[in-house]
C-alpha cells in the first residue's frame, strides 16, 4: 500500500503542478456563473410562460435546467478523467516517465491502482462539488429542488469513476491522443444512444427504446447518467413526468438497482482487465 | 552467492523480429561489465529483460537469484534507462525523495545530500527539473538508479549527454561504486569509457555475444615498436616477449633505440572486428 499512496500523491502533484485544477476552476466558475444567470431569468419569467394543462411549470423548468447542469457536470467530470488518465501507460512510457517508476519495487498493480485512485480522488470531489453547487442554484432562483438529493451526484460521480477506469484501460493500449480520441468517442456514443432512447419513448418504438437501452449497459456511464436523471424526478408523476422523460435533460426511464450493480461490475472488468495487460505489456 | 545478475538462453521476439538469439551472460559482485553493439544489436532489451520491464520470450535473468522483475530483484537493482524523463515541476530533491518512498529507502535527506554530492548536484538540489540541462538531467538519472543502495545497477548509455567533465564525473563514480562491491551493467556507445572502467564487456551482434572477456584478454598484440636513430620499425609479428631480443640485435648492429612500445589492439578495433563494421 506504500506504493499505492506514493503514487496517488504523485498523480495529485502532478494535476496540480500541471495547473489543471486552477484551469479546471477557472472554467468551473464560467459555467456556474453562467448557470446562476440562466436559472435567474429562467425562473423569474416563470409566470408569464403559458403551459398545457396538466404540466407544473416550475418542476418543468427546474428538472430541465438542473439536467442541463448535470449533463454540464458529467461532461467536464468526463473531460478531468480523461485528461488525467489518458497517458498513463503507453503515454508516460513513450515520454520515459513510466520506466522509472515501474523499476521499483511497488508491483504494476500499484502503480495502476494509484494513478486510478489518484484520478478518482480528484474527479469525485469535483463532481460532488459542482452537482451540489448547481442544485444550490436552482434551488435558491428557483425555489425548485430535486425529489433526490444525493443518490444522483453519486451516479454522476461514478459515471466519471467508469470513464476513468476506461481511459487508464485505454491507456494500456493506445497512445495520448488516441486514447483520448476513443474515450470521447464512447462517451459521444453513450450519449447518442440515449437520446436514441428519447426518440424511441416520444415515437413509442420499442425497438429503438430497447437498442437505447443495451447501448445504455453496454457503456453504462450513459445508464448512470439517465438514472441520475431519473432520480431528480422520482416522485413526479402524470402528464409532467412523461414529457419529462422526452429529455434530453430531464426525467429518463433507464435505471434502478440493476443498472448500479451493473457499473460496479463493470468498473471491477475493466480494472481486471487494465491490469492484466498492463503487467504482460513490455515497455 | 548467485551472481548479481545472471542471464541464460535469453531469447526475445518482436513479431518476426529477434532481437536476442539465446543470450547467456553473468555479472558477478561487484564486477563492472560494459555492453557493446551496434544499434540494433539487442543491448536495450536486454538491460529491459533484466529489470523486468519486458518479458522474454524464452530463457530467464536473474538478480541475485531472484527472477528478474519480481519484488525482491527490483528491491535489489537500479536503473536508468537510455531514454527516461522526470516530471518537468519536481526539484532534483523531490525526484529523489519520490524515488525514495517507491524504493522504502529509509535513507531520507543525508541519502539525497550524499547521492546529489556523487553526481556533482549538489547546488541545483532545488531546482526544477524543467530548468536543468540534458546532461545534468542525465547525471540526476544516475543518483535516482542509486537510491536505496542497490546492489546491481543497470545503466542505460549514462553518459550519452554528458560532455568530457561530466564523463569523467560518472566515471569516477563508476570506479567508487566498484570499490563498495556494488556490480555494474554499463551499456554504452563510448568505447573508451567502457575500456577504462570495465572488468570485463559482451559484445552484441544481432542478438548474440559474438565477443566476450577481459579488455586484455579481448585485446590481440599487433607488433613491437622501436624507435631508432633511423626512424621508427615495426616488427608485426613479434610479441612483448621478443622485445628484448630485438632491442639486443639493433644495438648489436650499431643502431641507438631511443623508445620501444609493444602494440595490442585496442577495444575500439577489437568491436569493429567484431561487428564488421556493423552500424545498425
Amino acid at each position: 500500500m506504500r506504493g499505492v499512496g506514493t503514487i496517488v500523491r504523485y498523480g495529485l502533484e502532478e494535476a496540480l503542478r500541471r495547473k489543471v485544477f486552477a484551469v479546471v476552476l477557472l472554467l468551473t466558475l464560467c459555467f456556474l456563473g453562467l448557470y446562476w444567470l440562466a436559472n435567474h431569468y429562467a425562473f423569474r419569467d416563470l409566470s408569464g410562460v403559458g403551459v398545457p394543462a396538466g404540466i407544473d411549470a416550475r418542476t418543468f423548468a427546474g428538472s430541465f435546467i438542473f439536467g442541463l447542469a448535470m449533463f454540464a457536470t458529467l461532461f467536464l467530470g468526463v473531460v478531468l478523467a480523461i485528461f488525467l488518465t489518458i497517458g498513463a501507460v503507453r503515454g508516460d512510457a513513450e515520454r520515459g516517465l513510466l520506466q522509472p517508476l515501474v523499476v521499483r519495487p511497488i508491483g504494476r498493480s500499484s502503480l495502476l491502482l494509484g494513478r486510478f485512485l489518484g484520478a478518482a480522488g480528484v474527479c469525485v470531489p469535483y463532481v460532488l462539488a459542482v452537482y451540489f453547487a448547481s442544485m444550490v442554484i436552482t434551488g435558491s432562483a428557483g425555489h425548485w429542488w430535486p425529489d433526490r438529493i444525493v443518490t444522483p451526484g453519486l451516479e454522476l460521480a461514478g459515471a466519471v469513476v467508469l470513464i476513468a477506469a476506461i481511459s487508464l484501460l485505454g491507456s494500456v493500449f493506445l497512445t495520448a491522443t488516441a486514447n483520448g480520441i476513443a474515450i470521447f468517442m464512447v462517451f459521444g456514443a453513450g450519449l447518442v444512444a440515449g437520446l436514441l432512447g428519447s426518440i424511441g419513448h416520444a415515437l413509442n418504438s420499442h425497438t429503438l427504446e430497447r437498442s437505447a437501452k443495451i447501448a445504455a449497459y453496454v457503456i453504462p456511464v450513459e445508464a448512470l447518467y439517465q438514472d441520475a436523471l431519473g432520480q431528480i424526478t422520482a416522485d413526479t408523476h402524470g402528464v409532467t413526468r412523461f414529457i419529462l422523460e422526452l429529455g434530453p435533460f430531464g426525467g429518463a426511464f433507464v435505471g434502478g438497482t440493476t443498472v448500479r450493480l451493473w457499473s460496479v461490475a463493470y468498473l471491477a472488468l475493466v480494472g481486471a482487465l487494465a491490469l492484466f495487460a498492463f503487467t504482460r505489456r513490455d515497455l | 552467492m548467485p551472481a548479481a545478475l545472471a542471464v541464460s538462453g535469453l531469447v526475445k521476439r518482436y513479431g518476426r523480429v529477434e532481437a536476442l538469439r539465446g543470450v547467456d551472460l553473468a555479472v558477478e559482485e561487484g564486477e563492472l561489465v560494459g555492453l557493446l553493439g551496434p544499434n540494433g544489436a539487442g543491448k536495450s532489451t536486454l538491460v529491459k529483460i533484466a529489470c523486468g520491464l519486458v518479458r522474454p520470450t524464452q530463457g530467464g535473468a536473474e538478480v541475485a537469484g531472484a527472477p528478474a522483475g519480481s519484488h525482491a530483484a527490483l528491491a535489489r537493482m537500479g536503473y536508468l534507462a537510455e531514454l527516461f524523463r522526470f516530471p518537468g515541476w519536481y526539484s532534483a530533491d523531490e525526484v529523489l525523495r519520490l524515488h525514495q518512498r517507491l524504493s522504502g529507502s529509509t535513507g531520507g535527506e543525508a541519502e539525497r545530500t550524499r547521492l546529489l554530492e556523487l553526481v556533482a548536484l549538489a547546488e541545483a538540489r532545488d531546482r526544477r527539473v524543467e530548468e536543468m540541462s540534458k546532461g545534468m538531467q542525465q547525471r540526476l538519472g544516475i543518483a535516482q538508479a542509486l537510491v536505496g543502495e542497490p546492489r546491481l545497477l543497470l545503466l542505460d548509455e549514462p553518459t550519452s549527454a554528458l560532455d568530457p567533465v561530466g564523463r569523467r564525473t560518472v566515471r569516477e563514480l563508476l570506479e567508487s561504486l566498484r570499490g563498495r562491491g556494488i556490480s555494474v551493467l554499463l551499456n554504452s556507445h563510448l568505447l573508451s569509457e567502457v575500456e577504462l572502467v570495465c572488468d570485463r564487456v559482451a559484445i552484441l551482434l544481432d542478438g548474440a555475444v559474438v565477443t566476450a572477456g577481459t579488455p586484455s584478454e579481448l585485446a590481440r598484440p599487433r607488433g613491437v615498436e622501436v624507435e631508432t636513430d633511423e626512424g621508427t620499425r615495426v616488427y608485426a609479428d613479434a610479441r612483448r616477449d621478443d622485445a628484448p631480443r630485438i632491442v639486443a640485435e639493433l644495438v648489436a648492429a650499431g643502431r641507438r633505440v631511443y623508445g620501444v612500445s609493444v602494440r595490442t589492439s585496442t577495444l575500439e578495433e577489437v568491436y569493429l572486428d567484431a561487428v564488421g563494421g556493423e552500424t545498425s
